[in-house]
């Protein structure tokens, strides 16, 4: 591998020592004169016509500034994927789940907010509930939209090859089923938002977003303000992992007090209503019939899905593309089919979440290979080692993987967990207490197609040299919300410029610098990596050729290099160079004295010779994948993909799991950072392992939600989480800034079925439904006992 | 009814009138504009608003202003001396421990009673101590790493 100074190297992130001290300003922390607070009403009922909203009363309340609804917002049809705009920015014909909002106020403090906000009175006539998702499809239900017929928001119909001749190769076939349950992304920063409008009519938002691109385009169509007089900047960011993606009426609805009362104004959500607003994973109701030939290859996959969205469609298009496309690898598949229905019910927004769409697809399918390898008498490694792709195939999809250690990580978590010792005992051991379980993933890096159809960038980033000279100022619209990216991207420049890490600012996540489509999809990395890398190759070739032109050398003879112009072709005198620039420093007492160039001094040259020196860097990916219907979710430049072994032991009369450990491997191309790479699996570990075990929405009869906040919705603490093992695969992707590409969701792939394949080697039962609690564990053990003829020999 | 209270911060004194309902949270974020220490729940729940009041680790969410009158306060803004890390933060620094940073500062409060009280505490107790500070992006594993860095050293500086 070719030799770094910096990149590849554990450097700490650029923004550690502010997040240490407190310094780090997130958007609820920012103050300005004067700003007024906003506050939400939402709807108390799941399912109901609105008749009437008075909002008299509230208008009264001293203190109160501005009274919002629907009437003061318009209707403009919003949403995420332009085929599917069905929200707007407050409702006004019905509410659709517990939590829709009605109305917004601004006043001068939160109480009166508040206040005022209880004494909106809106007349609704009930109308009857749409809970299940197995059943919203059902002749006769109640429908929540006009434009979704039967409750289905979007349907997948895909046939790759021929399961029928896949059905005839088989040897054995075998259905299974996957149930979930909604989750909550549990990101520890509730959504802030402050918006102010200035005396040119320019709206500006600051917003614990993740895609302040996407963001502005939503306020300017749904607010009817020109794109270039809207700007999204991005504070500080406490976590994301998909719903702070999508625009929400929080952002909505701050911009539009903004405007009515012409002063800044702040809203920030409580818990309640981040779990209210969710926008996070769906639920996922998963059948598949899986079979494979005598020598355990894999013949065909039939899966039939149905999701549970909530409400509105949100991210929920791509999702039920997700749950199906990416399932096209990490084996090889000749044979799929798919049918997919998102359905809409009255609850809360489902979207986006961290493995998008795509996680419980993987978890059923690496459950039945498991299942299969069991019928087959093979080891479950094997059996995936005989059908993983390698670099340079196409699935059945059309997904091309130009590098791909999936192999790799296989055998790094085989040989690290000490797999084939552990196993060979658990013909022994199985049922007995303890158990080993693994499986693999496949992720995009970053999605082949903007959201919206154009063929845009998807990111620019501009590197600037300090007219002064010394540093360069890094500027990107990407979205930094914890994953590293400014880190990134500085790690890169400061690569490229042979600059040490801190004569790099990064300013990032604000519409005004650049267009980038924030971070989703797993894209940063890649895209904007790779964007960045040019900016700043544009900028050391202007320097460099200004150099040059005043030594009167060729340029591709110099190079810069540990802070200094390094001459390829001998020694140069550089004493005539420097003399202007010692002249203009007189009474500086830190003048370079030294026989080389310094990239201080050589930067103000280039300068004094041609101005402001700026490079431009840009990313879009080519055209990507096939022509049928839907072909472009799932696309990407590159594919990520990782392999993880879960320990568990499980308490055989409570129920209890405890997962002793975790060994995981991903295959990111390169590590820029190897310490942000293997944190983000480690995120991805504590995700995954929360959804296995213990995270659920729970609905009462009317759709509300019954354990809003972070005590009843549990999520890992440091007490449940075992020693993780990230082990880091690098398989030089041709498509990305120095091989890499993704790591922050597709770790997350492997790590519900292998603690479900390890269970079952503890218990000897298999379950149906996460998450897997003690009671859905103790009770499938029960029946089991029941009937032992209907489990697999335990 | 606004009560007079006096505080020590981050050793420096303070003398405010608050209303009876206004926490400690609110007292030093808003009346103070310490905005290191984060609200993540409001309730409770998260970890994400621990400060230190007279030494022990404590919700601020969830303690009222009038009842740490009188006492001293310590928040994450108070760990640097003389502009120097504190080992602790200099090991979340270099280990990693930080992601959006978000659960950083109660996490940081929590684990500096801990090694005040225990010097060198086990991986477990360090597990215990913070397992109300919830950490929604690291695992826990590199902080967990981070603080058995200092808790190996015999250095009895935090
Ligand atoms: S904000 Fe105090 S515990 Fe969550
Ligand atoms: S670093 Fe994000 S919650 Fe801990």
């Amino acid at each position: 591998m070719k030799k770094y100074s910096i990149l590849n190297s554990r450097v700490p992130r650029v923004d550690a020592v502010d997040k240490v001290t407190g310094k780090a300003l997130y958007t609820d922390d920012i103050k300005m004169p004067g700003i007024l607070i906003g506050a939400i009403l939402h709807s108390p009922l799941a399912h109901a016509r609105i008749l009437n909203i008075d909002t008299s009363l509230a208008e009264r309340l001293p203190g109160v500034k501005a009274v919002v609804t629907h009437r003061e917002a318009g209707t403009t049809p919003y949403g995420v994927s332009p085929a599917r705009y069905d929200e707007t920015i407050f409702c006004h014909d019905k509410v659709r789940y517990v939590g829709d909002e009605i109305a917004a106020v601004a006043a001068i403090d939160l109480d009166t907010a508040l206040e005022a906000v209880s004494l909106i009175k809106v007349d609704f006539e009930e109308l009857p509930v749409v809970l299940d998702g197995r059943r919203a499809m059902e002749e006769g239900r109640p429908l929540l939209h006009d434009i979704y017929k039967n409750n289905i928001c979007a349907e997948v119909h895909w046939h790759f090859g021929d399961i029928e001749q896949g059905k005839k190769e088989s040897y054995i076939v075998r259905t299974d089923h996957l149930t979930s349950k909604m989750q909550d992304a549990a990101f520890l920063e509730p959504q802030s938002v402050i918006a102010e409008v200035d005396s040119h009519g320019n709206l500006t938002m600051w917003s614990s977003t993740q895609a302040p691109h996407y963001i502005q385009r939503t306020l300017a169509m749904a607010l009817n303000i020109p794109l270039h007089k809207v700007r999204v900047i991005k504070p500080a960011v406490g976590g994301g992992f998909g719903p702070k993606a999508s625009c929400s009426t929080a952002e909505l609805a701050t911009c539009l007090l903004a405007i009515k009362t012409g002063k800044p104004v702040k809203l920030t959500f409580d818990r309640e209503q981040v779990f209210l607003h969710s926008r996070a994973r769906h639920q996922f109701f998963h059948t598949m019939t899986t079979g494979v030939k005598k020598d355990g290859t894999l013949a065909f996959l039939d899966h039939q899905c149905i999701l549970d969205g909530g409400a509105y469609a949100s991210f929920g298009i791509a999702t039920i593309y997700y749950a199906g496309s990416l399932l096209g690898g990490p084996y090889r598949l000749k044979n799929m089919k798919y049918d997919g229905y998102r359905v809409v019910t009255n609850k809360p927004a489902c979207g986006a979440q961290r493995g998008h769409g795509a996680v419980i697809a993987r978890a059923l399918f690496e459950v039945q290979l498991d299942r299969i390898a069991e019928e087959l008498g093979t080891d479950p490694i094997e059996l995936r080692l005989k059908n993983v792709m390698e670099a340079g195939e196409t699935t059945c999809n059309e997904l091309f993987v130009s590098s791909f250690g999936m192999r790799e990580a296989l055998e790094a978590v085989r040989d690290s967990a000490a797999w084939k010792k552990k196993r060979s005992l658990s013909g022994k051991t199985r049922g007995q207490g303890r158990g080993i379980g693994a499986a693999c993933g496949f992720f995009v890096s970053g999605a082949g197609y903007p959201i919206y159809r154009s063929r845009t960038y998807h990111c620019t980033v501009v590197t600037k040299v300090d007219d002064v000279g010394g540093g360069v100022t890094v500027s990107s619209g990407a979205a930094d919300i914890g994953q590293g990216s400014d880190t990134v991207l500085a790690m890169i420049t400061a690569e490229e410029l042979g600059l040490p890490l801190d004569d790099v600012k990064v300013i990032s996540g604000d519409s005004n610098l650049s267009v980038d489509l924030g971070a989703y999809s797993s894209r940063t990395t890649l895209m904007t990596g790779a964007a960045c890398r040019d900016a700043a190759r544009d900028v050391k070739r202007q320097i460099l050729e200004a150099i040059a032109g005043v030594l009167c050398v060729p340029p591709e003879t110099l190079d810069l290099k540990d802070g200094k112009v390094e001459s390829l072709s001998g020694e140069l005198d550089f004493s005539k160079i420097r003399e202007e620039y010692l002249r203009e420093h007189k009474g500086f007492i830190d003048l370079p004295n030294e026989l080389c160039l310094t990239f201080r001094e050589a930067s103000r040259i280039a300068f004094l010779e041609r101005g402001s020196i700026v490079g431009v860097g840009m990313y879009r990916p080519p055209p990507l994948g096939g022509s049928f219907k839907g072909a472009t979710v799932g696309t990407s430049p590159a594919f990520g993909c990782s392999a993880q072994v879960a320990e568990v032991s499980v308490d055989l009369g409570t129920g209890e799991i405890t997962v002793e450990n975790i060994t995981g491997a991903h295959d990111c191309g390169f590590a820029i950072n190897r310490t942000q790479v293997e944190g983000q699996m480690q995120g991805s570990m504590m995700m995954g392992m929360g959804e296995a075990l213990m995270e659920q929405i729970i609905y009462d009869k009317k759709g509300r939600i019954v354990n809003a906040n972070l005590a009843e919705y549990k999520i890992p603490t440091a007490m449940d989480m075992p020693h993780l093992e990230a082990i880091i695969v690098e398989s030089n992707e041709p498509h990305g800034p120095y091989g890499a590409k993704e790591v922050g969701e597709g770790a997350i792939m492997p790590v519900i079925p292998s603690i479900l394949n390890a269970v079952y080697d503890a218990t000897g039962v298999r379950i149906e439904e996460l998450p897997l609690t003690p009671e859905r564990l103790v009770a499938a053990m029960e029946e089991a006992k029941k009937k032992p003829s209907l489990q697999e020999n335990p | 009814m606004k009560k007079l209270i006096s505080l020590n911060v981050n050793g420096i004194a303070h003398e405010l009138a608050v209303e009876p309902r206004r926490t400690l949270l609110e007292l030093l974020r808003e009346d103070l504009g310490l905005t290191g220490t984060k609200k993540g729940c409001g309730i409770g729940d998260c970890g994400a608003c621990t400060v230190l009041v007279d030494g022990v680790a404590t919700f601020s969410c969830l303690t009222l202003a009038i009842q740490v009158n009188g006492c001293s306060v310590e928040t994450v803004e108070g760990l640097t001396k003389d502009g120097k890390l504190s080992r602790l933060q200099q090991a979340f620094v270099d280990h990693g421990a930080i992601q959006c940073g978000y659960c950083t500062p109660g996490m940081l409060m929590t684990t500096t009673e801990l090694l005040r009280r225990n010097q060198h505490p086990k991986e477990q107790e360090i597990r215990k101590a913070i397992s109300g500070n919830l950490c929604r992006c690291t695992g826990y594993q590199k902080i967990v790493e981070a603080i058995q860095e200092v808790a190996r050293s015999e250095n009895e500086e935090i």
